[in-house]
């Protein structure tokens, strides 16, 4: 059960897991989610489902080691198991054709997009993707979204790749062509996540963003992924993960996330105030 | 405690005539021998150790045997009480528990947590005549004596009939499922347990604390289970990992039973509820509970540490998350209830034992907001004073909120612990089940479902309730599957 058939290191602190799990990788849609444990008594993380293959009986996850559990997974090999994988959880995205489709990725909310911005594609949508990293080496799946982009920005803090601004700079153009983007779709690190909502807020581009919480139980008990969302308490796990980019507390989640953060601080890298982006969110 | 106990056995023994009523009620009451009240604070080992043989013996003898038995009425699966006392008033605790057990499949469970003064113990007549609840006979302490002798010597698989060829799921490892698992695989079919958690017990392993139900209790059912022939699955949510009309349609189950719980939490909707250190009770006494963090070197999933805790609610779950959090060290645990002690509807043990344990509790109080500071820290919690007014449709007094009666309570955790509403996954991802506006799940009086072949109960259907009402809903289903695939 859960054995891993693939490991690859994205980048320093970024990897990427192909695990057997049939029944996962038959119900699985973009926008979900599993839990894992890397051992019986393990943390119960969340990550997104980056790809997956029904055929094959296989999923494919990415994420960034920062705390405890996810540098111990960072070190699982081919042929390991996972001790406990749960899902797909989370309301799957809701895919039609819209029009015109911005995704949004920044860092590894890139893997998360994959899936949707696919989805997006197969739907009928023009897809306009754009990736955010803080330079070359943290850029992921840069090639698997190439093939599904009608146009790809590419967007680094440092000018290391493609142009050098945050994700926001060429989210804002696009907002300002006539006609404007049909639908935006957000994920990263919350901060990024929230300037994406502003930066769309005033030309009334709907944009959607994908919250990842902390979370217990990840099926509506625990209520430690509640989020404010326009002003109702609403749970990541059942009523999301994805929610109006407008009406979304970040502020709030923000705190929230950062509830444990003194015992992950030996793991974390440091903040990335001066660019604006939050490294230290684990947005697996 | 007990060598009282064994002197008034003795006396018995050597007596010439029968005892009569009135020599039964004079026995007084055997008090549940307890841990230390300060000790017991400071881990969680349980904190009722439990009768002796002769305390036991003796509790029994106090039973009239009345000819109307007050107490089976009471009892919400209708366990044949006063047989299992005679008995275990004989000393055959074998038989005592196999009389219980012709009722009762978790007699070590429910004899720790059912709410026996307002089930069994209610209305015994020995309790009447000595015009005290609290004076009737402990049926549940012996009930838990009979089913711990019986695990310490080893449980007895139940004989399995044989192999039928048809299948069941059981949706949730809590009190409904493991019955309906237990009843159905008696009968020869396949039975499969499907848990969405990492490990099977639900509420009784993630929500009740190892300090009132040890989890060793509830692992050796799903071992006896397991021995049964029962597969279980766990890290499988249904409705996600599979839909619903999936297990029947493409995995052949011939019956799906749903017993997923009361599992959502409700919040008090006041501000400040989303700040850091305001939890729900599942997700305190989950943290605590199921992922060990009371064991701050060893688990991986941290629990925040508290200094000054207030709980909201008066029911057995805040009385759990107060005398979790003192154990988990806070050095102030609060109960806020906006009734009085006379509402609360914790079983009255736990009420004494936090009280004991130097919980403070603030009764005609409750929450207006909780206040933080700019990290979103809370830093305290404004309330307000109640009083109590007509009885409202529970048939409670309606507690009032005192205008302008605003104080300032000195906090930093506040722990939501005011119930749960129905676990929305089944009702969102199936569509073709008939719920109520609550989200309960409609069955009819064989515990079925609006969907053929799918039957459910426990809190799912009755919304929070309890581990014996869960059961009892779970026996009526699992006599329904039955009968259906007979």
């Amino acid at each position: 059960m859960n054995r891993i058939i693939e490991t690859t290191q994205l980048s320093d602190d970024v990897f990427k897991l192909i695990v057997d799990a049939p029944l996962i990788a038959e119900e699985r849609k973009p926008g979900q989610f599993i839990i894992l444990q890397i051992h019986d008594d393990g943390e119960r993380i969340p990550l997104t489902i980056a790809d997956g293959n029904s055929k094959k009986g296989t999923i494919t996850l990415i994420f960034q080691a920062v705390g405890r559990s996810t540098h111990m997974l960072a070190n699982f090999k081919v042929g390991d198991e996972i001790a406990h994988l749960l899902g797909p959880l989370g309301t799957p995205t809701h895919i039609e054709k819209f029009g015109h489709v911005v995704c949004v990725g920044g860092g590894i909310g890139v893997a998360p997009m994959h899936p949707i911005a696919q989805g997006m594609k197969v739907a009928g949508n023009k897809v306009t993707i754009i990736m955010g990293a803080r330079n070359k080496e943290l850029m992921v799946l840069e090639d698997e979204m190439r093939t599904i982009a009608d146009d790809l920005i590419i967007c680094t803090d440092d000018g290391s790749h493609g142009r050098k601004c945050l994700v926001t700079e060429p989210l804002k153009e696009l907002c300002e062509n006539d006609p404007k983007p049909d639908l935006a779709v957000a994920i990263g690190p919350p901060i990024m996540m929230k300037f994406c909502a502003e930066t769309t807020r005033p030309y009334e581009v709907h944009t959607l963003v994908s919250l990842n919480t902390i979370m217990i139980d990840g099926t509506g008990m625990c209520g430690g992924c509640r989020v404010s969302v326009g002003g109702k308490t609403k749970f990541v796990c059942v009523d999301g993960p994805e929610f109006d980019g407008h009406k979304v507390d970040f502020d709030n989640m923000m705190l929230r996330l950062g509830a444990y953060k003194k015992r992950e601080a030996d793991d974390h890298h440091k903040c990335h105030i001066e660019l604006g982006i939050d490294w230290t969110a684990d947005k697996g | 405690m007990n060598d009282e106990a064994k002197k008034q056995l003795a006396n018995i023994d050597s007596r010439e005539e029968p005892l009569k009523p009135k020599d039964r009620i004079a026995i007084p009451t055997q008090e549940m021998p307890t841990q230390d009240p300060i000790e017991r604070g400071k881990d969680f080992t349980e904190v009722a150790t439990g009768y002796t043989a002769e305390q036991a013996q003796l509790e029994s003898i106090r039973c009239l045997q009345c000819k109307t038995a007050p107490c089976i009425a009471g009892c919400p699966v209708g366990i044949n009480i006063p047989g299992f006392l005679k008995a275990a008033s004989e000393g055959n605790f074998e038989k005592s528990v196999q009389i219980i057990k012709e009722s009762s499949l978790l007699p070590a469970i429910c004899g720790r947590v059912c709410p026996q003064e307002t089930q069994c113990q209610e209305p015994c007549t020995v309790g009447k005549a000595l015009k005290d609840v609290e004076q009737a006979v402990s049926i549940g302490r012996v009930e838990r004596y009979v089913a711990d002798l019986e695990r310490d010597n080893g449980i007895v698989t139940p004989a399995v009939k044989s192999k039928t060829g048809k299948k069941v799921a059981v949706i949730g490892s809590g009190p409904a499922g493991l019955v309906v698992a237990a009843d159905v695989r008696r009968e020869g079919h396949d039975v499969t347990i499907l848990e969405a958690f990492h490990k099977p017990g639900g509420v009784m392993v993630y929500g009740i604390p190892e300090f009132r139900l040890p989890k060793a209790i509830v692992q050796t059912e799903i071992d006896t289970l397991i021995a049964m022939g029962v597969e279980l699955k766990t890290d499988f949510v249904v409705g996600r990992t599979r839909k619903l009309k999936d297990l029947i349609e493409k995995d052949g189950y011939d019956a799906v039973f749903v017993a997923t719980g009361a599992g959502l939490p409700r919040f008090m909707n006041i501000e400040g509820e989303n700040l850091v250190g305001v939890f729900s009770a599942n997700e305190y006494l989950t943290r605590a509970n199921l992922m060990k963090a009371y064991d701050r070197e060893n688990a991986d999933t941290p629990i925040i540490q508290s200094r000054k805790v207030a709980v909201l609610g008066g029911g057995n779950v805040a009385m759990d998350s107060a005398r979790t959090a003192l154990r988990l060290g806070a050095e102030e645990v609060h109960i806020v209830y906006r009734r009085t002690e006379k509402e609360m509807p914790a079983r009255v043990e736990e009420v004494h034992h936090a009280q004991e344990e130097g919980i403070v509790f603030h009764l005609l109080e409750n929450a207006k907001s909780i206040l933080g500071d700019d990290q979103g820290l809370v830093t305290g919690m404004e309330c307000l004073r109640y009083e109590l007014g007509a009885p409202d449709e529970s048939g409670r007094r309606r507690p009032v909120v005192i205008e302008g009666s605003e104080f300032i309570m000195d906090v930093d955790t506040v722990i939501v612990a005011i119930g749960n509403d129905s676990n929305p996954l089944i009702k969102q991802t199936t569509p073709e089940i008939e719920c109520n506006k609550w989200g309960n799940i409609i069955v009819d009086d064989t515990g079925k479902t609006s969907m053929d072949c799918v039957y459910a109960g426990g809190d799912i259907v009755l919304g929070a309730a309890t581990v014996i009402l869960a059961m009892g809903e779970g026996r009526r289903a699992a006599a329904s599957i039955n009968a259906l695939l007979a």
